[in-house]
């Protein structure tokens, strides 16, 4: 049953690509593999934590206050990963510390807390946390490699600031000329257009009628 | 007085929350279907965006930096924030009720419109003054209402248009989004 639990969160329901939620670090974040992955691990840090806590306590979060509960369990855990983040790897969070720090308003984080968390024991809350968490790491990571693959024409630079001296090696270099477009904040949303009008042509993406876009198609 | 006029272009233009910073996009793209929609919206992050940059601005140097406790910066301006939202959505239902059924269902979502947080905090780091900050938040605010409406105009024509079967929905949303980004990259250069 937690298999499931983490696929549904991870693909079937998958935050980014089904819900669009998360935009704001996705788009902001995905200009190359490292800074990608530092986000996600960040992510990933305070999706687990808060989940976790808001099923553990949700015997005692009265109803009427429960918003603002999460909310502040949420913001602790990201101050948390702030601070993890800026200890362990320093490079990585001078680049994407505002995005850590914006995790906090990460609507994909409460709807998971009040959706699935507030609801559910510990352990199915945290699988739920890992399934959302892998999701919102499988599309930051494409979306990263994509970018920096079409901006440098290369792929996992600087992964030494994530992963030690050692991951400098594993830098790939595929061609040297890139198109700068990609790394600039107008690829990022045209790359995002790009792969999801894939998916939708693949027929790989569920529309779920609980979306933004669910709403927009009715208003035409 | 030039200095603050440079603020308020960058903030503006030139480093637009939602087309280059990224700031805010679940409202831009989740609240621009409908141009009605997207005014109301607007009017109401703007308040609220202005008033909670001030707010945190005072907490963060008048009790923060004194106490030592600058690491809960993030904790404290989440909680400015909803409380923002809260004293604004109860003045504004008893002092205009009109307005309050405009902007109701939108006060609410600010809470987590990273833009807001995102202002609080990028002030803080360019190390603002108190009337910094406040330019600094007009100019965001105006940044996100003007590209807000925009988007939503033209999302209005969308609608309208021969968008291939894949394209549809999200993706024609992003794709658009990125050509008006391409166009605000032209004020790069007129300011930091």
């Amino acid at each position: 049953m937690n298999a499931g639990i983490f696929r549904e969160g991870a693909l079937a329901n998958n935050p980014a690509w089904t819900q669009l939620l998360g935009l704001c670090p996705l788009l902001a974040v995905s200009n190359s593999v490292s800074n990608a992955l530092g986000l996600a691990a960040a992510s990933a840090l305070v999706l687990l934590g808060a989940n976790g806590t808001i099923a553990a306590l949700r015997g005692y979060i009265p109803p009427f206050a429960r918003l603002p509960c999460f909310v502040l369990i949420i913001a602790t855990f990201t101050t948390v990963a702030l601070l993890t983040l800026q200890a362990l790897a320093y490079d990585v969070y001078l680049k994407i510390a505002l995005f850590v720090q914006i995790i906090v308003t990460n609507c994909m984080i409460l709807g998971r807390a009040e959706a699935f968390a507030s609801r559910q024991p510990v352990g199915a809350a945290l699988m739920d946390a890992a399934g959302t968490a892998a999701g919102f790491a499988l599309a930051l990571v494409v979306l990263g490699a994509t970018r920096e693959l079409l901006a440098t024409g290369g792929l996992f630079a600087q992964m030494e600031g994530l992963f030690g001296p050692a991951a400098a090696a594993w830098q790939l270099n595929l061609t040297d000329s890139g198109l700068l477009l990609a790394a600039l904040p107008p690829g990022a949303f045209i790359v995002a257009g790009l792969l999801l009008a894939a998916m939708n042509a693949a027929g790989w993406r569920r529309r779920d009628e609980s979306t933004h876009e669910a709403q927009n198609d009715e208003a035409t | 007085m030039a200095d603050l006029a440079l603020i308020l272009v960058g903030a503006l233009l030139v480093n637009n929350f939602v087309l280059a910073q990224f700031l805010g996009l679940c409202p831009f793209i989740g609240a621009s279907g409908r141009y009605d929609a997207a005014t109301a919206m607007s009017l109401a992050t703007t308040f609220v965006l202005t008033l909670a940059a001030a707010a945190s601005w005072v907490l963060y140097h008048g009790v923060l930096v004194p106490l030592d406790l600058t690491y809960l910066r993030i904790i404290v301006f989440i909680v400015v924030i909803a409380a923002t939202v809260q004293l604004t959505e109860l003045y504004i239902a008893s002092a205009s009720p009109l307005l309050h059924q405009v902007l109701g269902i939108y006060l609410p979502l600010i809470t987590s419109n990273c833009a807001v947080l995102g202002v609080a905090l990028l002030a803080l780091q360019q190390e603002l003054t108190f009337g910094g900050t406040l330019t600094y938040a007009i100019g965001a605010a105006l940044g996100f209402s003007g590209v807000m409406v925009l988007f939503a105009a033209i999302r209005e024509r969308l609608d309208h248009a021969a968008v291939p079967e894949p394209f549809r929905g999200a993706p024609i949303t992003l794709i658009t989004a990125g050509i008006l980004s391409l166009a605000f990259l032209g004020f790069a250069g007129m300011a930091d």
